[in-house]
């Protein structure tokens, strides 16, 4: 590369300037709702645009030392470690023969998952709100958000990985079938260690996913088995006079989510372009 | 030859190509007698196509079987009542309201996002510094759950107790006096505005892989013809960009189409209807007032919508994606 083509596009005033917005309209309102729940909320109603003065602490002990909001952690971990380790066990067990064999009305198979893709949970709620309560007695518990969840997390488990188990050489599994190794053993020892980039940004999705999830959890779980975003969203109604208290216990509910995806960004990435790129 | 730089993984079209060309490399020679290796098929993929029938299919049959019948939630679901269903949505204000909503919230994206998500696409491609932490921040509201989101935006637009009251106060206007939730006029626009700043980041991500596989030949030999940076955009990265445009278009209109979360939050569909759209209208229809057959209809309509946008969308407009890579 050219001295002179590494100058091209570089930065300019105008341009920091636009990005320097963008960050501030991008963050400002998790960094307002982080602030504010440093502030009490007669600093609040006083001025709603300014720094704490004098910081308070008590609105981030109150949540952190209120039992509901642990619960309520407990019960979004739980939930999303499940539909994670079911969607994407049940994901690569699915794309392995999808990738890897050959079998009549194998293209026919992979498009039942590619159209499971079209069927948002929306759709199916009603019926599948009735499903878990009544039919399976899974109401309010955690497997009976799981399970729905990870289901509908499998079609786009699948078709992420399916590329990634058919990026796999075939001399590598030609070499193991020499050394005596069966298929599910090729699965097992070959298959499973070399496609983990792939499972790692599936299980991001999906966890991700499950964490943030709102609609399935709101009809199916209660009281002390919600889950965060059920509580933010609760709390948020039942305590609106308490905005700094809000401000708290939202900014707290953000922190996993966001921890994850900054650890894992470079693999989310990469991994989705990995999927489509083959 | 697929080398398009696409980071999306939920449009067919992709994976199949991907099939496609990695078919022939792959495609082992038998171990073992036939039904062997069907067994082998059956085990694996059973599973998943279980749990698929058990929560995806089975339910979403019950919806359709639900729509055609008069049913409140308890007893036999004996009241057949064919279409009427459907011609109650279809001929209630609100659920037709709630598909313009939808649709509004299609266009506005196309108008708004796009061209939005591709200047910053652009501006952060260029060689600047803090780059890396750029794109990490731009996609910070992506990964925030949309109903915490949601919370947080609702304090921000409190009447008068707000921050963004008081802003504009401070500029010396006046906000409007119900808030900017509580003014049916007003209510979407808002749900909008915080919609796009919620998923700006993701147009941002995709557009920005897409223009990094640009190659940098491509811009320098523009530079040395003497194009602008504008130039250079304009008629080598934006055509190059098209396959990734099409695919984000489909996915933001898909999520569009069911957009949910952020409106039940910030409105629950109010004030007087002026937000509802589908996915709420169906929701408040059959958990509030166990109108199960009327929110069947609706969430069979609600699937009709998406899909025949989906397959209309994938025809005419994806389809020029895969003959022109071919």
């Amino acid at each position: 590369m050219t001295a002179r083509a590494k100058s091209f596009g570089g930065g300019g005033p105008l341009v920091y300037g636009i990005a320097l917005v963008t960050v501030a309209i991008t963050l400002g309102p998790v960094i307002y709702g982080a602030l504010g729940g440093f502030r009490s909320n007669e600093q609040i109603a006083r001025d709603p645009a300014s720094l704490p003065d004098p910081w308070v602490f008590s609105n981030y002990t109150a949540v952190l030392t209120n039992e509901a909001f642990w619960r309520y952690a407990v019960n979004s971990t739980v939930i999303a470690v499940v539909t994670t380790v079911v969607a994407v066990l049940l994901g690569v067990m699915a794309a392995y023969p999808l990738a890897r064999y050959d079998f009549r009305g194998r293209e026919a198979l992979f498009t039942v998952f590619v159209l499971g893709l079209l069927f948002p949970a929306a759709v199916a709620i009603i019926p599948l709100f009735i499903l878990v309560t009544r039919d399976l007695s899974l109401g309010n518990t955690w497997w009976g958000v799981a399970l729905p969840q990870a289901a509908f997390a499998l079609p786009l488990t699948v078709v992420i990985l399916r590329p990634f188990l058919m990026a796999i050489p075939r001399e590598l599994e030609e070499a193991a079938l020499i050394d005596g190794a069966s298929r599910v053993g090729i699965f097992w020892w070959l298959a499973l260690p070399l496609s983990i980039p792939g499972l790692v940004t599936v299980g991001v999705l999906a966890f991700v996913a499950s964490w943030n999830a709102y609609l399935l959890p709101l009809l199916l779980l209660q009281d002390d088995m919600r889950t965060l975003p059920l509580g933010v969203a609760d709390y948020s109604t039942e305590h609106s006079a308490d905005t700094a208290g809000v401000l708290a216990f939202t900014t707290i509910a953000m922190i996993p989510a966001l921890v994850m995806f900054l650890a894992m960004q470079r693999r989310i990435v990469s991994g989705l372009q990995g999927a489509v790129k083959g | 030859m697929t080398d398009e730089g696409i980071a999306v993984p939920a449009v067919p079209v992709h994976a199949d190509l991907a099939t496609r060309r990695t078919m022939r490399r792959v495609a082992p020679r038998p171990v073992g007698p036939r039904w062997r290796l069907r067994l082998e098929v059956a085990l694996f993929v059973t599973p998943a196509l279980a749990l698929m029938a058990v929560f995806v299919a089975w339910p979403v049959v019950s919806a359709v079987r639900m729509s055609f019948y008069r049913w409140k939630g308890f007893g036999p679901m004996d009241d057949f009542v064919g279409w009427r269903n459907y011609q109650r949505v279809l001929s209630d204000e609100v659920f037709t309201d709630a598909v313009m909503h939808n649709f509004m919230i299609v266009i506005a994206s196309v108008i708004v996002q796009l061209p939005l998500g591709l200047l910053l696409a652009m501006l952060l491609n260029r060689r600047i510094v803090g780059q890396g932490l750029l794109r990490t921040i731009v996609f910070v509201p992506y990964v925030v759950a949309e109903v915490i989101a949601g919370v947080v935006w609702f304090q921000l637009l409190q009447p008068q107790y707000g921050v963004i009251d008081h802003l504009i106060e401070m500029v010396g206007l006046t906000p409007p006096e119900q808030g900017f939730l509580g003014t049916p006029d007003l209510a979407l626009p808002t749900v909008f505005v915080v919609l796009t700043w919620k998923y700006l980041g993701l147009a941002v991500l995709l557009f920005l892989a897409g223009l990094q596989s640009v190659p940098d030949e491509l811009f320098e030999a523009a530079q040395l013809d003497g194009a602008g940076w504008w130039q250079a955009q304009r008629r080598i990265a934006l055509p190059l960009l098209g396959p990734t445009i099409r695919t984000w278009l489909f996915l933001s209109m898909i999520g569009s189409i069911q957009c949910f979360d952020m409106v039940w939050v910030l409105t629950q569909g109010g004030p007087a209807n002026a937000t509802t759209t589908m996915a709420t209208y169906l929701i408040s229809e059959g958990t509030q007032r166990h109108n199960y057959g009327i929110a069947g209809a609706a969430s069979v309509l609600l699937f009709v919508i998406g899909f025949v946008l989906a397959l209309v969308y994938q025809v005419f407009v994806l389809r020029r994606d895969r003959e022109v890579l071919r």
